[in-house]
């Protein structure tokens, strides 16, 4: 067997936070710490990198895969990866750093333990998106849970008990259901390994009961419409790195699980189940993108646009088109950027005046103009402009819903015009307009790190926008494989 | 003649006990002595149940009346081991209260001593023997502190009660003696086939005893009070001991002389498990006192026990039996969380006590996060595995109802966890307690913190160890 670099992956951060934990905490900016954590996320992300490039676009079977026998007889530790994953993997190692440097500001007291919680966080991520054995999916995809519930607790705003707990009952409630499906689809197949799982298939009868179990773990978590108040709430209280991890990572495991396991396990049922999906997913983009145009707060209007783009990304994943799901894929990594991205330019502007109401800003294009076109650049990829990566993901969403239905094609085609509204209309109340509030007027452009930070998001941004081929290569052999195994799933059963 | 070697370990505790009370009244500020003999002998005791029992198979002795297996073993070595620790980290506690006195340990000593007659138990006679032994002792002990109104009211609550539940059991067992004609349980499981009208009469008689003694709902009410009232190292003794004993009374009772009539008691395992797992979540949102809450939690647990114990599969005794040796350990470490919140001889247990912990003692909030999270059973944590296997054992005979009313009612449960959570870690910071613990009490939460930490990596040995449990 070669080095597990995937299980490397995943325990990596872990030592990072053991080795934080035995260090002593001082007050104020702990350095040490954040150069620890920091350049413990760096080497993961090289790792990564490094995964990659070695890995071989032309099959769409699993890699890297380690298989360890962990309770006798019943689960084994599995981890792969193919295609699909990959990109997700990439994606958490590309962002944990850059929440990293952001803390600087946002975070004020016990700033070891808060990184201690990112790093955790990261590795539980992480296994999410390598687990290949149902039971071994559940416990990371929960054991998230912790440490984002003291994220948001710990260092969050003046909601932020209400929010921690709204957040984490809310995540558990849709998960138990899960746990039950999974333990039952032991009992039927005999297996919780997913790739034999594949393989066997699981008898149609069962299908829809453990669809919605499975389901209603994944509605709570995308968030889909009407279960996506927790997501509002935990992303106003929680401070810019929590919020960046819970945008641009923690959302996308749903989007992941859906793909994965509600196609790849339960054809028939997805099968049935499509109008659903669609009915949910089209409210979720035309109704939460009229409340977004409503909101007062930056923060509150960011997580609602979320709800909308995480319905797009629904709609293309049950088109069960290959167009449809490598837009929703890609448009599941563009959102990580851009949502990731516009949260702390969110955070930029709420270091240095304290407040998030839109109200409260206006005219500051002359006062702090590097943030107000670095700002722009996140605003038009949120809407989708052409050349950004938000486009092709929206694109090929739309090409696949029409191929499959017109009718929900053409309201979610609304839903873009929406995004526009409230995108643009939010960045015209901020950055345009007369200069009211005059305290404005003693704010400080980006500094260094910010700089960097948000730099770091714009470029892939713009390159994937520009250039998507590195994305649609390393998924095309894995989407077609998936959608070739649904259909054969579908039309033995 | 019989083969003493297998009773050897009843035979030295009880010695000890009688030698340990002589000793008492010759030796002038014995306790201390008395206790560090109790800890070795509950040690020596252990030691012995090992060498003398545990590899043999299925033995009866003194007319079938007494039964050494392995389960037996097993559950006498756990009982022991959890009575060690105890009565080991309760040294402090009961020195600040002015109750470290001989007779404590001694006590303590007596009711292993019923509980482990109880474990062994095959026949109704010999049963009831135990029963009683352990509960006699338990009511002195819940009054320990009698200079304290609440804990004689504990007491009295106690004894009260339980004397009503045992007059209850012992009718049920005069009813099964009639129709059956023996107390022996193997005999009992031959003769009863039958549908009989009275002898459901009979079960239901002797399962509302036996639910009565691990508290469940709806035979629970004693528990918070008695909980509450009894110092607070007694009701750790109450939390994690005698309910693996009357756990393994419970599981011979179903599967030995009343196998034969599951249809008539499986909806009654399964609808106290259902009431305990719902009833023990919602009671305890509302609670201040940190000893009421977890009386209230215990109920919860138990609950998920009785779920592995309905469905009549070798796999959900084991699961059973697993998830009862975690919650243990779980117990052992959040009360010794609980002993160390002192404060120049005062010991506090509101749950406000605990506001803004993680300031003052970071190591000590830590510990009570994971074992809060382990108690609400949130993966990878030791709790999360304990209900993992319940369920599996559960979905196995298609109980879907049962499996998805227990898993809902963990989500309330997780908010209760989540309050204390939140009180240490969100809320302002109080003066500090103090930090000059016990080795041992530092030591039992160390070792428990790190055993509900890192069970993930190595789940399979405690299945290892119970897999060889097959009643059915």
């Amino acid at each position: 067997m070669n080095f597990p670099i995937l299980s490397s992956l995943i325990l990596l951060p872990i030592v990072g936070a053991l080795f934080l934990f035995f260090t002593k905490d001082k007050e104020g900016n702990n350095l040490t710490a954040k150069y620890v954590a920091l350049f413990t996320t760096v080497v993961n992300f090289l790792i990564s990198i490094y995964l990659w490039i070695s890995f071989d676009q032309s099959t769409s079977s699993f890699q890297f895969i380690e298989d360890r026998t962990w309770i006798e007889g019943f689960i084994n530790y599995k981890v792969g990866i193919d295609g699909i994953s990959i990109l997700f993997i990439i994606l958490t190692t590309f962002i944990t750093p850059l929440c990293i440097i952001s803390v600087n500001n946002s975070v004020k007291n016990r700033l070891r333990d808060f990184l201690i919680a990112i790093l955790i966080m990261e590795s539980f991520m992480i296994g999410v998106f390598c687990a290949l054995d149902l039971v071994v999916f559940y416990l990371f995809f929960e054991a998230g849970l912790i440490p984002m519930f003291l994220i948001i607790g710990i260092w969050g705003g003046p909601k932020r008990v209400y929010s921690a707990f709204k957040f984490f009952l809310y995540t558990l409630l849709g998960s138990v259901l899960m746990l039950v499906a999974i333990i039952s689809i032991y009992w039927i197949a005999g297996t919780t390994d997913v790739i034999q799982l594949y393989e066997l298939g699981i008898d149609a009868k069962y299908q829809n009961l453990l669809w919605l179990a499975f389901f209603s773990s994944f509605a709570v978590k995308t968030p889909m419409w009407p279960v996506h108040t927790w997501l509002p709430d935990a992303h106003v209280e929680a401070p810019t790195a929590g919020s960046v991890l819970l945008a641009a990572i923690l959302l996308k495991m749903a989007g992941y699980g859906f793909i994965r396991f509600s196609l790849g396990l339960f054809p028939d049922a997805s099968e049935i189940f499509t109008p659903l999906i669609y009915t949910l997913s089209v409210i979720a983009i035309v109704f939460t993108s009229l409340i977004a145009l409503m909101q007062e707060d930056m923060k509150k209007l960011i997580a609602y646009s979320s709800v909308a783009h995480m319905g797009f990304v629904t709609l293309g994943i049950f088109t069960i088109q290959q167009q449809g799901i490598e837009g929703s894929i890609i448009q599941m990594i563009s959102h990580g950027l851009v949502s990731a991205a516009l949260f702390l330019c969110v955070g930029v502007v709420y270091d240095r005046m304290h407040s998030r109401l839109i109200s409260s800003y206006g005219g500051i294009v002359t006062i702090i103009p590097k943030y107000s076109i670095l700002f722009m650049l996140f605003t038009l990829a949120a809407l989708g402009l052409p050349g950004t990566s938000g486009f092709v993901g929206e694109f090929l969403i739309l090409m696949g819903a029409f191929k499959d239905n017109f009718l929900v094609a053409v309201i979610a085609s609304l839903g873009v015009i929406l995004g526009a509204a409230y995108m643009l209309w939010l960045y015209k109340r901020v950055v345009f307009g007369k200069l009211i509030n005059t305290d404005l007027k003693s704010m400080v452009d980006l500094n260094k790190s910010e700089y960097f930070i948000l730099t770091c998001l714009a470029i892939p941004t713009l390159f994937f926008g520009i250039y998507p081929d590195p994305l649609i290569n390393t998924i095309e052999v894995s989407v077609n494989d998936l959608i070739n195994m649904y259909n054969i799933n579908l039309n033995n059963n | 003649m019989e083969n003493l070697n297998l009773i050897l370990p009843e035979i030295f505790i009880s010695l000890s006990i009688m030698f340990l009370l002589i000793l008492g009244v010759y030796k002038k500020e014995g306790s201390k002595l008395t206790f560090n003999i109790s800890l070795l002998v509950l040690l020596i005791t252990a030691v012995i149940t090992f060498n003398e029992t545990f590899a043999i198979s299925r033995t009866t002795l003194f007319n079938d009346s007494v039964v050494i297996d392995y389960m037996a073993s097993l559950m006498k070595i756990i009982t022991l081991l959890g009575a060690f620790l105890a009565l080991i980290i309760s040294s402090s506690y009961l020195k600040t209260f002015k109750i470290f006195k001989i007779e404590y340990p001694i006590l303590i000593l007596s009711s292993v001593l019923g509980m482990m007659v109880m474990i062994s138990s095959n026949d109704l006679m010999v049963f009831y023997m135990g029963l009683e032994l352990q509960s006699l002792a338990l009511y002195v002990l819940a009054t320990f502190n009698r200079d304290q109104l609440k804990s004689s009211e504990a007491g009295l609550k106690y004894f009260v009660l339980s004397a009503l539940s045992s007059g209850l059991l012992l009718y049920g067992c005069s009813l099964i003696y009639g129709f059956s004609g023996s107390t022996n349980f193997n005999i009992i499981s031959n003769q009863l086939n039958s549908n009989e009208y009275v002898l459901t009469f009979g079960i239901v008689f002797i399962l509302v005893g036996l639910a009565f003694k691990i508290s469940a709902v709806p035979f629970h009410m004693w528990a918070p009070d008695v909980y509450q009232g009894s110092p607070t190292t007694v009701t750790l003794f109450f939390t994690m001991v005698p309910k693996i004993a009357a756990l393994t009374v419970f599981i011979r009772f179903l599967y030995v002389p009343f196998l034969n009539l599951i249809d008539q008691w499986q909806m009654i395992i399964i609808f106290l498990s259902i009431a305990s797992m719902v009833f023990g979540a919602v009671a305890a949102i509302g609670q201040t006192n940190i000893k009421r809450l977890i009386a209230y939690s215990s109920i919860g647990h138990i609950g998920y026990t009785l779920a592995g114990l309905a469905t009549a599969s070798n796999e959900g005794i084991q699961s059973s039996i697993i998830y009862i040796s975690i919650y243990l350990v779980m117990n052992l470490a959040l009360f010794s969380c609980l002993l160390m919140l002192r404060r120049k001889d005062q010991y506090y247990e509101d749950i406000d006590n605990l506001s803004g912990l993680s300031k003052n003692h970071p190591l000590l909030s830590l510990c009570l996060l994971v074992i809060l999270f382990s108690l609400a059973g949130i993966p990878p944590l030791a709790g999360f595995f304990a209900k993992f296997y319940v369920f599996k054992a559960v979905l196995e005979q298609s109980m879907y109802f049962l499996a998805i009313v227990g898993l809902l009612s963990t989500v309330v449960a997780a908010f209760y966890y989540l309050r204390i959570i939140k009180v240490i870690y969100f809320d302002k910071e109080k003066d500090k307690y103090d930090t000059d613990h016990s080795f041992w009490l530092k030591f039992s939460l160390t070792v428990s913190t790190i055993l509900i930490l890192l069970y993930f990596i190595f789940p399979s040995q405690l299945i290892e160890v119970v897999s060889r449990i097959n009643i059915i």
